[in-house]
């Protein structure tokens, strides 16, 4: 016997006529744009703080801070930090986080030098398995997070302290000198070759470059790129925001997580070849705190640590930021503590904004 | 039965910690060797220095070191175990010296003569003897280098000062100040850096003793004042550091490096003009000296004494410059190579 309670698509169709479910938005005015306009471009926020504090040391300082050789010296302070938080925001997209990266890059730069000195190996190819070897590791991680199942925070803090501890135990915490690595393996040191743009007759003042920094800003613009315009790049953001869903609707998670890490392994190495560059030296003990400071860059760059959401570009805005803050604290005169106290507040400033943002869409 | 078992397990457990006594007796006494970490090349080779030394003294030696600079947490164990093997005595470079100094009284109670090497503690009498290089006189020296080398032009230089960290550890701080002081320069208060007024320093900016942070103290304070002439370095991955920043703009053959610490690396960045001169310290000596006082303590209980007018057993410091300065003692790079660590 056909009852009106049984027939659940009558009650649909009735319950359609009405628009219960449609989207009104009557959050208007000033803020609400504002917060629309954040969330479609999440690198205007560290750009505009960026942008706020060149301009305020310009103020301060006048032409020490406000001059070609003191703004291009930014560049060159932060090229390393900026091109492994590039990186790192390929993982934290993911909803991950790397603690190893730093680890990585030193320990691929202690490749390259200890392959050509060591072994006699060519300089070109040493610099090659140094790179291979990067790559080697971040897949190593993505292999634990992807397959093993393992909480990324576990497994790269576990990576840290095994590649850590090898670099120390390979390299025996031998330096090896500027001066014998300029004389006989100079490509080592090819990211540390600056040129001038707009320098006087005598080769003084303008701005100063590094390849470093030109790799720097490569890796952002490449990455750029892939992610907004390719598969590969709509896949990460769709793990990063929901697995699960990404692979309903047809995402390599696996194959996605993997190359996240392997690629992220690569940009360290390249990382590492640059640090040699920006040092001269092979040192074993830098590059120490760059999973702290890539961090600090991405999270203030705007990328959300709950993953799937920011702009590639925000983590040099971020990067620059805490280069802009050190070079004009230090050229102000003030205790370097302050830069750190500054850092801090800024990166708990930004989660506010981020998570102020996502109200946007809740 | 039960209660047989266990006596005969009690009995056998008896009989192995005296054969285990029995042992170690039999090798003479035992020292401890703790350093800051075992990765370092400074402490590689004091580590050196003390297993040669042990070897010549018939003494065991047992090595501990903790995992990174500033690893408080292993070297308290390492003081512990060393009680409990009955050292005795222990070579202590302490990672946080006035912490530490809880577990080196217990030690000194239970009968271990506790030698502080590199780093004395906090109060340096905390321990039986400190046998270290005189940081402040490694300072002054290439202090005093530095002022003879430039002459008259002296009155006008512009010092960069890059130090070690902002918590201005004492041997940064003694460094610092030493040079300073040889070069002339009114110290302010003695204990602390960054106080003078004398308007050739530029600055004063820290390393964390490596390259990296070399390169960018000295950036920082080129942007500060881009004529700095004079850079004093608290150590020669430092100085390397500094170096390569200079070479960037040009300047490296007009700016005075000096230096602290003697390392190979560091003596050949003297041959190679890279640094102008540097104090060298002897982690060897201060080792092999340790084990010494502690053989000596352990066969007669002789405690071992300071050198004369110091608090301290001072363990040398040489000024190794290829371009010696008049009125300054110094000793040639083959000599500095010679005697190098690391």
């Amino acid at each position: 016997m056909p009852n009106d309670s049984d027939n659940y698509e009558s009650v649909v169709k009735t319950e359609r006529t009405e628009t219960v479910a449609a989207f009104v938005d009557n959050r208007k005015g000033f803020m609400h744009n504002l917060q629309h306009l954040l969330h479609v471009n999440p690198a205007l926020v560290p750009l505009f703080v960026l942008v706020a504090s060149i301009a305020v040391f310009g103020l301060l300082l006048g032409s020490t801070f406000f001059s070609p050789f003191a703004l291009t010296l930014i560049l060159q302070q932060v090229q390393i930090v900026g091109i492994v938080a590039a990186a790192q925001s390929l993982i934290i997209l993911t909803a991950g986080i790397d603690l190893s990266v730093g680890a990585i890059a030193v320990l691929s730069s202690v490749i390259m030098g200890q392959f050509t000195f060591r072994y006699g190996i060519p300089v070109e190819a040493a610099i090659v398995i140094g790179l291979a070897f990067g790559t080697l590791i971040g897949t190593i991680n993505g292999w634990l997070v992807a397959v093993m199942k393992l909480p990324p925070f576990i497994v790269t803090l576990g990576m840290w302290q095994i590649v850590l501890a090898a670099n120390f135990l390979y390299s025996a915490n031998e330096t090896i000198r500027s001066q014998d690595i300029e004389a006989e393996a100079p490509l080592l040191q090819f990211l540390g070759t600056t040129f001038k743009v707009g320098a006087d007759a005598n080769g003084s003042g303008g701005a100063t470059f590094t390849y470093g920094v030109i790799a720097m800003i490569l890796i952002f613009a490449v990455l750029t790129y892939v992610l907004s315009q390719t598969a590969w790049g709509r896949h990460v953001y769709a793990v990063g925001d929901d697995p699960e869903a990404a692979q309903l609707s047809g995402v390599n998670v696996r194959y996605t997580l993997i190359s996240v890490y392997a690629v992220t392994g690569f940009i360290c190495a390249i990382a590492g070849w640059a640090l040699i560059g920006r040092i001269g030296s092979v040192s074993p003990t830098s590059g120490q705190l760059l999973n702290i400071e890539s961090i600090t860059a991405v999270v203030i760059g705007g990328i959300s640590l709950f993953g799937g959401r920011g702009s590639i570009l925000g983590p040099l805005f971020g990067a620059l930021i805490v280069g802009v803050f050190t070079l004009g604290l230090r050229l102000a005169g003030a205790d370097a503590q302050w830069t750190y106290l500054l850092i801090g507040v800024l990166i708990i400033g930004a989660v506010t904004v981020d998570q102020w943002i996502r109200r946007v869409s809740a | 039965m039960f209660k047989s078992t266990k006596t005969a397990l009690l009995g056998g457990a008896i009989a192995i910690a005296s054969s285990g006594a029995a042992f170690a007796d039999a090798h003479g006494p035992s020292a401890c060797l703790i350093t800051k970490t075992d990765t370092n090349p400074f402490f590689v080779k004091m580590r050196e220095g003390a297993e040669a030394a042990a070897e010549a003294a018939g003494m065991t030696l047992s090595s501990f070191a903790g995992r990174v600079d500033g690893d408080h947490e292993t070297q308290v164990a390492a003081i512990e175990t060393c009680i409990a093997n009955g050292a005795s005595g222990i070579l202590l470079t302490a990672s946080d010296t006035s912490s530490i100094v809880g577990a080196v009284t217990q030690a000194r109670e239970a009968g271990l003569l506790v030698i502080a090497l590199d780093t004395p503690l906090d109060p340096i009498d905390a321990a039986d003897a400190t046998f270290a290089t005189d940081n402040f006189l490694a300072g002054e020296l290439i202090g005093q280098w530095a002022a003879a080398t430039l002459g008259d032009e002296a009155a006008n230089a512009k010092i960069a000062m890059l130090d070690l960290a902002v918590s201005q550890p004492t041997v940064g701080v003694l460094r610092d100040q030493g040079f300073l002081q040889g070069f002339g320069i009114d110290l302010g208060d003695p204990n602390r850096w960054g106080d003078e007024t004398d308007p050739r320093i530029v600055g004063n900016d820290v390393t964390a003793g490596n390259e990296e942070g070399g390169r960018r103290a000295i950036e920082n304070l080129l942007a500060v004042d881009p004529m700095i002439n004079v850079v004093y370095t608290i150590n020669e991955p430092a100085a390397a550091g500094a170096y390569e920043a200079l070479r960037s703009i040009g300047r490296e053959n007009d700016v005075l490096i000096v230096s602290v610490d003697g390392g190979c690396p560091g003596v050949q960045n003297i041959a190679d003009g890279v640094i102008g001169a540097t104090s060298q310290q002897y982690p060897l000596l201060m080792a092999s000296k340790g084990i010494e006082a502690i053989a000596a303590y352990a066969a007669d209980g002789t405690l071992p004494e300071n050198t004369p007018g110091k608090n301290f057993f001072d363990t040398g410091v040489a000024l190794v410059t290829d371009q010696p300065a008049e009125g300054v003692d110094s000793i040639s790079v083959a000599e500095g190579m010679e005697l190098c660590w690391g």
